[in-house]
């Protein structure tokens, strides 16, 4: 899905990765972890092709991002789903039509897969809201639209970046059952997150493998989780 | 060709929900529909300046050919000998292309405004004209009087070109700046349009990360805004357009107040002209709003 070869990011205060191989296998859940500040952002960023690698490879569904026309990258992107630790949305459109955006920007017919949307609407939780804006939303159910937007596309990877930044524990408990679900499905998931409680929880229901960023690498972390 | 069919349907019917991914713009609208309309409205002017000053320099060029008269007053005795004097001299003269006597009724059609048709003209000692056509190199004229005046010394030459020259060269220069004020105006809505759709694209800047996040290409977002600008330039400039042609149209009417003034309208086929002002400025909003949004889009991941 998402290779990395002697990837090295760095940006104008110094380097922040270096040398990094890393294979996203099919199916597969990763945790990302690590202190803050330490570039957690930065490597689902690299994931997704918001920014390029300094130098090394990054190649996403076998091509080389680097080579991708930025039509190509907005077309790879329809096939990863994304949720950012702030969501944004355009705050002017209705929930179902946030949740509904990545359909409409490739010009599929949304009006078409409603049933799609509502039962995805439903499975999040957010049926009583589909006509709500999104800036009327709480901070939990702005991270569940976040997540039924990442998926509508049904897309092979999921990258969400501290998707339980802003919610109490019972909500990072559904929303992880809803990460543990799609990766049932086949999904590819990949979520960062310092919260070490969540990750336990989640080995409990599936085999995710913990990655650390640590001296600008990352590296599997030991069963001591 | 089916594909420039297929862009020209998209633009005007549009899609609906790429339209609504870009919250309405509110009073950046009206200044655009306004900047169009009013920029419309000096192009019709300037192009109606244009015009006319076009007509105005025609007009007197063409009259420049044949332009000069010699005026021979003399006794009746010796009129038909100082004519053909004159006209020998005319005939030796370089630059001169012809020159030929006026006859009896053409003298008399000449006079017949100030004098009425009944008009005697045998008992008067009415001059004898001869008119001159130079060629394009011209003659010298005080070379031309000095030789007159020995050979013909009744004859008066009159080369009224050499006043009109200078207000062809005027007229010429008008209609230059009449062009250069519609270049002006276009690169002036230009300008104005690109400033205004990166005000859109600056007040939309989460609207776009967004859209590019879940995989929209350029072109994608570039047509929501592209959409919006070209069909308020469009019909702002239609408004302007019409509401100067219709100023245009009830000016007083100059042709009758002089030989060579000309009323500052259009004429025939020329009312055609400014109509195609309106695709212009949807044109020029097309072209400046794309090249905006896209450098913007460059920026971004």
């Amino acid at each position: 899905m998402i290779e990395l070869h002697n990837v090295a990011y760095s940006y104008g205060g110094g380097e922040l990765f270096n040398d990094i191989s890393l294979k996203l296998a099919p199916g597969s859940f990763h945790f990302l972890t690590g202190p803050s500040g330490v570039g957690k952002s930065t490597f689902l960023k690299l994931c997704y092709m918001e920014l390029a690698a300094t130098s090394g490879q990054v190649r996403v569904f076998g091509a080389d991002a680097s080579q991708m026309t930025r039509d190509d990258i907005a077309r790879n992107r329809r096939r990863i789903g994304v949720v950012h630790q702030d969501c944004k949305f355009l705050d002017h459109l209705p929930l179902a039509a946030n949740v509904a955006l990545p359909l409409t920007v490739a010009g599929r017919d949304a009006s078409a897969e409603a049933a799609n949307l509502t039962e995805l609407l439903n499975w999040v939780g957010l049926s009583q809201h589909t006509d709500a804006l999104p800036p009327q939303l709480s901070g939990g159910e702005r991270q569940r639209a976040a997540l039924a937007r990442a998926v509508i596309m049904s897309p092979d990877v999921i990258l969400a970046d501290e998707p339980t930044g802003n919610v109490d524990w019972e909500m990072s408990q559904r929303l992880l059952s809803l990460l543990v679900e799609l990766n049932r499905m086949g999904k590819t998931i990949m979520v960062a997150t310092h919260d070490l409680a969540l990750i336990r929880a989640a080995k409990a229901q599936v085999g995710a493998r913990v990655l650390r960023i640590q001296n600008q690498s990352v590296q599997l972390a030991g069963a001591d989780l | 060709m089916n594909q420039a069919i297929v862009a020209l349907r998209a633009l005007f019917v549009g899609d609906v929900h790429a339209d609504r991914v870009v919250p309405p713009t509110g009073y950046t609208a009206w200044l655009t529909l306004f900047v169009s309309g009013a920029m419309a409205f000096l192009a019709v002017f300037s192009l109606a300046l244009s015009l006319a000053t076009g007509r105005l320099a025609d007009r007197w060029s063409s009259e420049l050919a044949r332009s000069s008269t010699l005026r021979i007053s003399a006794p009746s005795g010796q009129m038909a000998a100082q004519t053909q004097a004159a006209l020998e001299v005319l005939r030796t003269t370089p630059g001169v292309a012809s020159a030929r006597a006026l006859d009896e009724a053409e003298q008399r059609a000449l006079l017949e405004p100030w004098f009425g048709p009944d008009l005697p003209v045998d008992s008067l000692p009415i001059p004898q004209l001869i008119e001159v056509i130079e060629d394009s190199d011209g003659f010298d004229a005080e070379g031309l009087r000095q030789r007159l005046a020995g050979e013909a010394p009744g004859a008066v030459l009159d080369d009224h070109t050499r006043w009109r020259t200078p207000l062809v060269k005027a007229a010429d220069r008008l209609r230059l700046l009449g062009v250069i004020s519609i270049i002006l105006i276009a690169a002036t809505t230009a300008a104005m349009i690109t400033l205004a759709a990166n005000a859109a694209l600056a007040a939309n800047l989460q609207v776009i990360r967004v859209l590019r996040l879940v995989g929209a290409r350029d072109v994608y977002i570039a047509r929501a805004f592209v959409r919006r600008f070209t069909l308020r330039a469009l019909v702002g400039a239609g408004v302007g357009t019409v509401l100067a042609m219709i100023a245009v149209a009830i000016l007083p009417d100059a042709q009758a107040a002089g030989g060579f003034l000309t009323g500052l309208g259009f004429q025939g086929v020329h009312w055609l002209l400014p109509l195609l002002i309106p695709p212009l400025a949807a044109i020029v909003s097309f072209w400046a709003t794309r090249t905006a949004a896209l450098r913007t889009l460059g920026g971004m991941t």
